[in-house]
């Protein structure tokens, strides 16, 4: 089943997602890349209904593209997170609304500090030191309690990420049997492989 | 159950003896799983003026934006800064705008109103999630503790009380009426509201 998730560490965030496109009871593909890079220094992983997930997260690259060209410089990623939500909360309200529900993860380049933001369809915004959506998060959250360190390198922030993911392929019914991971840092985003 | 217990969360204001109080506890959730615990529900409007807005928090959110704007709208055509009383009346109509498709929060105001004396009054209110007005004199509460506020409140809150005294019964209030709702709770914060100055306390509390 769709499970995302994103912890922080010392100057940077992680994403994960899991890489499987469902339809009914049948897996489609498994090499989905739900991690959008939205610019140079952000990340956002969607999950929620099929088409909107796609739909909405070009609607939003392309507008942070286009804000990142008018003005040269990019929205830094409390911004960024204000007007997805917005976005969000617009849309809920409208006669066909977007269900898709966010993970974003961003490096600010002029704080040099990352943020991780969770966001629902209804368009809640929180800053979180870790976040999960899906069913996954009922198994990754309570072992982040315990093992998420906001001051952990990048190899140690791994290690973590690998106990959610290893948690999950264990226990989850319906378990991912592959997920992507990227970061974003001061050196931008790109993805890792574990 | 209803949306309005969706992310949980409560509010509550005290009036004092030339202060009020204003206090919110920190949850944020989906259901029963809790996401953060650091999510204000109160905001600032004015040096003397606060408003807390539990409810759904998508729209805590747009709502605190909303009256943002209209606040600073407000203070630029009347060169002026916006009363407590006005500002009640702000929010009465911006809920009621939205009568058939309303915002899922019951804010609550609390603030020091100017007299025509030139003094400052204790100023507290209340509102359901279509803009009914509730001016009270002792306390208003607002969330999914409400009930167990009501109950907690009533038995503490006595007139004229001294800001710290103030405090305190705030404080005990709330902590002790989000103990009892699964939705509530996680920490708290207080704002104690005088004439010309305002503290503004975190509290913590049970984290289970």
């Amino acid at each position: 089943m769709e499970t995302a998730f994103g912890i922080t560490g010392k100057g940077y965030v992680l994403i994960a997602s899991d890489t499987t496109a469902v339809h009914s009871i049948v897996k489609v593909k498994t090499d989905v890349d739900k991690i959008k890079e939205l610019s140079p220094f952000l990340l956002m992983a969607t999950s929620g209904e099929p088409g909107d997930t796609v739909q909405f997260a070009e609607y939003i690259e392309r507008n942070i593209r286009l804000y990142h060209i008018r003005n040269n410089f990019p929205l830094r990623p409390p911004s960024a997170a204000s007007w997805i939500r917005r976005s969000l909360a617009d849309s809920l309200r409208s006669r066909k609304p977007y269900s898709v529900n966010l993970l974003l993860g961003g490096y600010d380049v002029s704080t040099y500090k990352p943020h991780l933001y969770w966001m629902d369809y209804l368009g809640t915004l929180a800053e979180v030191p870790f976040a999960a959506h899906g069913y996954g998060s009922y198994f990754t959250l309570s072992l982040l309690d315990k093992y998420h360190d906001p001051e952990a390198t990048v190899e140690e922030g791994l290690a973590t990420l690998k106990r959610c993911i290893d948690e999950v392929s264990k226990r989850l019914v319906v378990s991912p049997d592959r997920f992507k991971v990227k970061i974003v840092d001061k050196d931008g985003v790109r993805e890792i492989e574990v | 159950m209803s949306i309005m217990q969706y992310n949980g969360g409560s509010v509550i204001a005290m009036v004092g003896k030339d202060c009020v109080a204003i206090a919110s506890d920190l949850r944020l959730g989906v259901q029963s799983l809790s996401i953060t615990s650091d999510f204000e529900k109160v905001f600032p409007v004015t040096d003397r003026l606060f408003i807390g807005l539990p409810g759904l928090a998508t729209d805590v959110t747009t709502l605190r934006e909303q009256f943002r704007y209209r606040v600073n709208m407000y203070t630029i055509k009347e060169e002026r800064e916006i009363e407590p009383q006005t500002f009640a009346q702000l929010v009465s109509s911006t809920l009621y705008e939205r009568r058939f498709g309303p915002y899922f929060i019951e804010p609550v105001i609390a603030g020091m109103q100017k007299t025509p004396a030139g003094g400052y009054a204790p100023f507290i209110a209340a509102t359901d999630l279509i803009g009914c007005l509730n001016f009270a004199k002792d306390f208003v509460v607002a969330g999914t503790a409400s009930e167990k506020l009501f109950g907690v409140a009533e038995g503490l809150w006595e007139p004229d009380m001294e800001a710290e005294d103030l405090f305190e019964t705030i404080s005990q209030t709330l902590l002790n009426a989000v103990d009892r709702d699964a939705f509530s709770g996680w920490g708290a914060v207080v704002h104690l509201i005088t004439k010309d100055q305002v503290i503004t306390r975190k509290l913590k509390g049970r984290m289970d």
